[in-house]
């Protein structure tokens, strides 16, 4: 186990402040949930990814795990540790193999076990909105008590459902731990989600004859909701929701992009045929499945009210604002 | 927002040079929770339904001669369910209605009308359909249209009603308790509504065996070419809105709620007969 030092802060104040792990941390998620909490000075964050940290002045001191021996329990019992963060699966990996993946064998179930050992006080595990699938027969507006009908034909989904069934069984199992599942709406950014993935192409592919209403949220506002998350005390699941829900169409047209409707019984076959031609080193690949998991063809949007009365969670990002945050 | 182009802003002028003063006028008196792109939560937009009220306008007014009765019944604001006999194999009932509390009323309102669930899956009546305001019939998209003070169109026969043989028309089918339910939830008065004229639209008989082969609950063929109903006949439609009913009590007592069905259904029913009785001709 390497041990890197990304954190400027003095010693001394690191001690009077508690300790929040969080995982995954060489992603650009991470990177933006210690950048809001440094600004709160009362947290000292401490990162663990399975690759090296891409940029080493993310404000946060850094270990990358390679060895399989729970490398989560050395850090959590040589520390007095505050909270655990578990970002999950909000950035689609690029490509089959990708570092990013390795997050999966050293995964939530295993993590959140780690946290009992090492009564650690308080766990946030960020999955997403997505979990509840996109169905014809969906209700506008899905509370957290819906079924969660998503399909796990894709690799990104299915790590997404993974990680969220078993912080919800961990949750209904542990009493000591405040758990707090975050279930956010699609996130646009520059981080590589799959919404974002799917949006930042030139074309966009859409399907002839669907144009569902949908939800996004801004990055940052994530990083927000995870603060807020943090402070109260709280737990349980919550819906995240950005400034409101807007047609794809109206999404595409707001960046300029152009939309190649393609008619739905075609998308699949046409698509993947597409992508495969594009070659293996194409980023997109959850991207994709925003395409061919009906993303783009039913609704699947949340009642966020839950979120914004308990975590006390306003979006800062209007909609226009958090559509153009792909580019 | 990216401008619009060309070819957008010539129809823009032209659906509103079409419609006219008056009903432009109406499209802003409109009340909706619409953001700053124009669509509400729902997906519902004014600018789409400018568009389709083109086509709907002339179907009110040209082809139907829709004759409207004690629309002063619907209260102008606040929530309401409105309830009706569904008939007639393709659904201008409830387009009718829609343009009729649209049209007729000071005060111009957006009926939700609520949809089979099968819809979402048909291309482009999926978003469609969802831009003139109407929704998936969820018992939550209906319990929050409510809460949100808006009107709701209910059709309790659903199916039932739409795809009676023509031998049966104008007798009403098993009514679904849900808007029930929903009005003892929201304390919504119900406007019971009759729609007369719908089913000589399309005056059909029930091939069940091709029905039963196709797995549809339902397949009607009409003595004319193309002998499935696409077109309807241009029959009068005549609508009567009758007085709010308020009903109080609990909406877990299913005694309860299916007394207060019934009691509604009977309204309807008389209120069918009295239209059948002060109609002289079908078509005019």
């Amino acid at each position: 186990m390497s041990s890197g030092n990304g954190s400027a802060v003095e010693p001394a104040a690191r001690l009077a402040r508690s300790r929040v792990v969080i995982t995954r941390a060489n992603g650009h998620m991470a990177r933006l949930v210690a950048e809001r909490l440094g600004r709160l000075q009362q947290y000292h964050v401490v990162g663990i990814g399975a690759g090296r940290l891409p940029d080493p002045s993310a404000a946060m001191e850094y270990h990358q795990l390679d060895s399989p021996v729970d490398p989560v329990g050395a850090i959590l019992r040589h520390r007095d540790v505050e909270a655990v963060i578990d970002l999950g699966a909000p950035e689609a990996p690029d490509r089959l193999g990708d570092d990013s993946r390795v997050h999966d064998a050293l995964d939530t179930a295993r993590l959140l076990d780690a946290c009992v050992t090492h009564s650690v006080r308080k766990v946030i595990v960020l999955s997403s909105a997505s979990v509840y699938g996109p169905r014809p027969e969906n209700t506008q507006f899905l509370r957290e008590d819906a079924p969660l009908r998503a399909s796990p034909a894709y690799a990104w989904m299915r790590d997404t459902i993974d990680i969220d069934a078993a912080a919800s069984s961990f949750m209904q199992t542990t009493t000591d731990i405040a758990v707090t599942i975050l279930r956010p709406v699609h996130i646009l950014g520059r981080l590589r989600s799959a919404a974002s993935n799917y949006l930042r192409r030139p074309i966009i592919p859409t399907l002839l004859g669907f144009d569902p209403m949908m939800q996004v949220i801004h990055e940052q506002d994530v990083a927000e909701v995870i603060a807020c998350a943090l402070s109260r005390d709280t737990r349980g699941i919550y819906n995240v929701t950005g400034p409101g829900q807007i047609p794809l169409s109206v999404i595409i047209r707001e960046l300029g992009r152009r939309r190649m409707p393609i008619p739905h019984l075609l998308a699949g076959p046409l698509w993947r045929l597409a992508v495969g031609r594009a070659g293996k080193a194409d980023r997109s690949r959850a991207g994709d499945s925003m395409l061919e998991a009906d993303f783009v063809r039913f609704v699947c949007m949340v009642d966020g009210s839950r979120a914004r009365a308990e975590l006390g969670f306003q979006p800062r990002f209007g909609l226009r604002e958090s559509i153009r945050a792909v580019d | 927002m990216q401008t619009k182009g060309w070819l957008e802003r010539r129809m823009d002028r032209l659906v509103q040079r079409r419609l006219g003063r008056d009903i432009m006028q109406r499209f802003e008196a409109l009340d909706l929770d619409d953001n700053e792109y124009g669509y509400d939560p729902f997906g519902c937009s004014k600018e789409s339904l400018s568009y389709a009220a083109v086509i709907a306008g002339w179907l009110y007014r040209s082809y139907f001669r829709c004759e409207v009765h004690g629309c002063e019944n619907v209260p102008a604001r606040g929530r309401c369910l409105l309830v009706a006999n569904h008939s007639g194999q393709l659904p201008f009932d409830a387009l009718m209605t829609v343009m009729a509390i649209f049209l007729e009323p000071a005060q111009p309102r957006v009926v939700r009308s609520t949809l089979e669930r099968f819809i979402p899956r048909v291309p482009f009546a999926s978003y469609l359909l969802s831009r003139w305001g109407q929704i998936v019939g969820t018992p939550d998209n209906c319990l929050r249209l409510l809460e949100d003070e808006e009107l709701v169109l209910v059709f309790p026969e659903g199916a039932r009603g739409i795809a009676k043989p023509f031998s049966r028309r104008y007798q009403l089918t098993r009514f679904g308790r849900g808007f029930m339910r929903l009005a003892l939830q929201t304390g919504a008065p119900v406007v019971p509504m009759a729609i007369i004229g719908a089913e000589e639209q399309a005056p059909a008989i029930n091939a069940w065996p091709i029905a039963r082969l196709l797995g549809a609950p339902s397949f009607p063929v009409v003595p004319y070419p193309p002998f499935f109903p696409v077109i309807p006949l241009p029959a009068k439609y005549r609508m009567y809105f009758g007085e709010p009913l308020t009903f109080t009590g609990d909406a877990s007592d299913d005694n309860a709620v299916a007394d207060n069905v019934a009691a509604v259904k009977q309204r309807i029913q008389s209120m069918i007969e009295r239209g059948l009785e002060e109609r002289r001709y079908v078509f005019w």
